[in-house]
């Protein structure tokens, strides 16, 4: 076994070397096939974690090689592919953040979103001119507090969490997914109508140039052959990647918590749950805090990156992208929804928008087959419009075939192996 | 403005309060009576809505434009294709995201992930067909017969179009409420409501007084999806949302399962919210503009569910073990 898995560690890293080959000497740029190779790379980190398969040493060398030498020096030649790393690790805070929700707690949350928006609209607010159209004077704040506002967001995020769980989480679950369904919209229709009496929003224009971190370190750094804006975008990467890191650790400590053995009784069984002397209400509202915390932060830091927040940036979509992304990873497994948001955003990001450009190729070729003109496609067959499709088939196809998902959670077989012992009852799902 | 000014807007308003509800209670029915059945919330009742009101359109435009027929047997015509299409296409929904699940006893969350995905589905599905054609916002034909007037009071007139709206889905309300009081079929809807396991042992074909709740609820979303058309003039394929999470609302304050209560909570919600269309903005000087209603319809809704979860005449449950 021992050797089985050793020899696995090797071909792993071996693997990863060779991508990382590749993917820099030959497939440098960012066509069809540079994608393809990129995508294979990234891939060696989904292999590198896998515990069954790999060793620490392993795990250890590919990852800290892949996120902190391998991704920078790549970025640094092309800040598309640094821009995509960020975007999937953005939304794998996300996908962490509403794993605790709708995972860890059983509570169907379809309004994630919009405490995305609450942190990411109080830095635009504060960290930008904004704030004199509230407050009078004295804004934008200087950048250095953007990393106190990042702790405010997420306490206001948490604060709207709350506020919205405690009406709802008396009572039966469906009732929270369609409150919070209203609630994601609500929440885009204030940010498109604050702006009377009040201009709080900015209302459908959103609000720009709002105020990035760190950009002394970027102007410092740069140099001829690093310009600034790539030291810019690695600073975010690292923020981001840091982001990541401590939502890792909260959401593994948390599930080997007394109060994540809490969340997963009530989403087993809510009267077992509340029979073994757990406090429903109490327990929901601090799984829907947490979860809504991450938002914030990711919020604040998606303000920061984009400089420019709009109502549009926070629409139904972007919630059910990342239930989807957790529901394909699995539900209430960690590894899954990072798995998950990779695959998402790197389907969303990558394989869509090369279809649509393959697409727009063949539409403006103007050849014809048959009779029929390729520059008669009708722009709707364009591929990158099809989120919601693809998200909807995902879902129902996943909940159907694969309710466990690609990465399922690794408590069920825990369950699975006191059956064995004879020490619990069989209730591995 | 003055008093006067304000009350003289009074009877149009209750007018079109009472035409807009009466649409609500149409779509909430179908909310109502599934959760009656199956205790789960069809996510993708407001995509069956709006199929419903986009084939009408559909049906309007294509056979009928510069027709001679009575506008009233055309209106009957795309009810009758809306109402096919809409009933079919719940009984699909049920077939795929539902009854595997139940069959399987899957977890409580999986029904609803299933239902939301079959809902985004049908979304981009019916946006994909539907710019084929051209674009996927689609007017309702204007036809002159609907905008004729009948005097209401001294001041006020009411359109055909309203009456017809009126006439129609209270016609259907009322059907609904008999079918489901007074026919055998109803009975046994009701049993399967009760008790699913005891309305199975007394010789109720549990999976199939599903089915055909899902057809009523169907083919009523897919009438009041012509009504919205018909009184709103526009569709696309997302229009299901906001209505359906109104209705939602709708079906809440009178009491989920309970079909009068969809009914009345139907009723309640559009006249307050048609007052509050019209007055909001009167009365706070613009401020607070006619697009807060939607919002308000969702505040209604959590004071219910802090307040009075039961609803307006909905029974009280205890969970049971």
């Amino acid at each position: 076994m021992a050797t089985a898995k050793k020899d696995r560690s090797l071909l792993v890293v071996s693997y990863t070397a060779i991508m990382v080959l590749l993917k820099m000497t030959v497939f440098t740029g960012t066509g069809l096939f540079d994608t393809f190779a990129f995508i294979l790379l990234f891939l060696s980190l989904f292999f590198a974690t896998d515990h069954s398969i790999v060793q620490p040493w392993a795990r250890r060398l590919v990852v800290g090689g892949v996120l902190f030498v391998v991704m920078p020096v790549i970025g640094i030649g092309n800040t598309f592919y640094l821009d995509v790393v960020t975007q999937v690790a953005i939304y794998a805070v996300l996908a962490l953040g509403l794993n605790i929700v709708v995972g860890f707690a059983g509570l169907l949350d379809l309004g994630f979103v919009a405490f995305f928006a609450v942190g990411a609209y109080f830095w635009a607010i504060v960290g930008s001119t904004q704030g004199n159209e509230i407050f009078g004077g004295g804004f934008p704040l200087p950048a250095d507090m953007f990393f106190l506002a990042t702790i405010v967001s997420i306490g206001l995020a948490a604060l709207a969490g709350v506020l919205l769980g405690l009406p709802v989480l008396r009572l039966r679950g469906d009732y929270l997914a369609m409150v919070t369904l209203g609630f994601g919209e609500v929440i885009r229709v204030l940010a498109n109508n604050l702006d009377k009496p009040v201009n709080i929003t900015n209302g459908p224009q959103g609000i720009t140039s709002i105020g990035q971190p760190l950009t002394e370190v970027a102007a410092a750094l740069a140099s001829p052959a690093v310009a600034e804006f790539k030291w810019q975008a690695l600073i975010y990467y690292g923020l981001v990647l840091l982001a990541l890191g401590g939502a890792l650790v909260v959401n593994k400590r948390l599930d080997a918590s007394k109060i994540g053995r809490a969340w997963i009784a009530i989403r087993e069984d809510e009267i077992a749950a509340q029979a073994m002397g757990i406090p429903l209400v109490h327990t929901k509202l601090i799984a829907f805090a947490t979860g809504a915390s991450f938002a914030g932060a990711m919020g604040a830091l998606y303000a920061a990156k984009q400089t420019f927040v709009s109502p549009e940036s926070f629409d139904f979509n972007q919630s059910i992208g990342i239930l989807a992304m957790i529901v394909f990873g699995g539900l209430g497994s960690i590894r899954g929804a990072i798995t998950g948001a990779a695959l998402v955003t790197i389907l969303n990001l990558q394989v869509l928008k090369a279809l649509s450009t393959g697409l727009n190729n063949l539409r403006s070729s103007g050849y014809e087959i048959l009779g029929f003109n390729f520059a008669d496609i009708p722009s709707q067959f364009e591929p990158s419009k099809y989120e919601r499709l693809i998200f909807g088939v995902i879902l129902v196809a996943m909940m159907l075939y694969r309710p466990r998902g690609l990465v399922p959670a690794e408590r069920g077989t825990l369950v699975a192996d006191e059956a064995e012992l004879g020490t619990g009852k069989e209730n591995a799902r | 403005m003055t008093y006067s000014d304000i009350l003289m807007l009074l009877p149009v308003t209750l007018a079109d309060g009472l035409v807009l509800g009466l649409v609500y209670a149409t779509i909430a029915l179908g909310y109502s009576m599934v959760y009656g059945v199956l205790g789960l919330i069809n996510f993708a009742h407001s995509e069956i809505f709006m199929v419903g009101a986009i084939v009408s359109v559909e049906v309007m435009t294509y056979a009928f434009v510069g027709s001679d027929l009575h506008p009233i047997i055309q209106i009957a015509v795309a009810m009758v294709c809306a109402a096919t299409v809409s009933g079919t296409l719940a009984v699909a929904a049920e077939r795929i995201a539902y009854r595997p699940l139940r069959i399987r006893k899957a977890p409580f969350l999986a029904p609803l992930i299933t239902a939301i995905g079959i809902s985004l589905f049908l979304q981009d599905a019916v946006r994909f067909i539907e710019s084929l054609f051209g674009q996927f916002i689609r007017p309702f034909p204007s036809i002159p017969f609907f905008d004729q007037q009948i005097p209401l009071t001294a001041n006020d007139t009411i359109s055909y179009k309203s009456v017809t709206i009126l006439v129609i889905a209270g016609t259907m309300l009322l059907t609904l409420n008999y079918l489901v009081q007074h026919t055998k079929l109803g009975k046994a809807i009701r049993a399967v409501a009760l008790d699913r396991k005891a309305a199975s042992l007394m010789g109720v074909n549990v999976d199939r007084i599903i089915m055909i709740t899902f057809l009523i609820g169907g083919i009523l979303a897919g009438v009041a999806g012509v009504l919205y058309a018909l009184q709103f003039g526009r569709v696309d394929p997302f229009t299901g949302f906001i209505p359906g999470l109104k209705a939602f609302t709708a079906a809440v304050l009178g009491g989920i399962g309970s079909i009068p209560g969809a009914m009345l909570g139907g009723v309640i919600l559009g006249i307050l919210e048609v007052l509050i269309g019209t007055y909001a903005p009167i009365f706070t000087n613009n401020v607070i503009g006619t697009e807060y209603k939607d919002i308000f319809a969702f505040g209604i809704l959590i004071i219910i569910l802090i307040f009075k979860p039961t609803g307006l005449l909905g029974r009280s449950t205890t969970e049971k073990v």
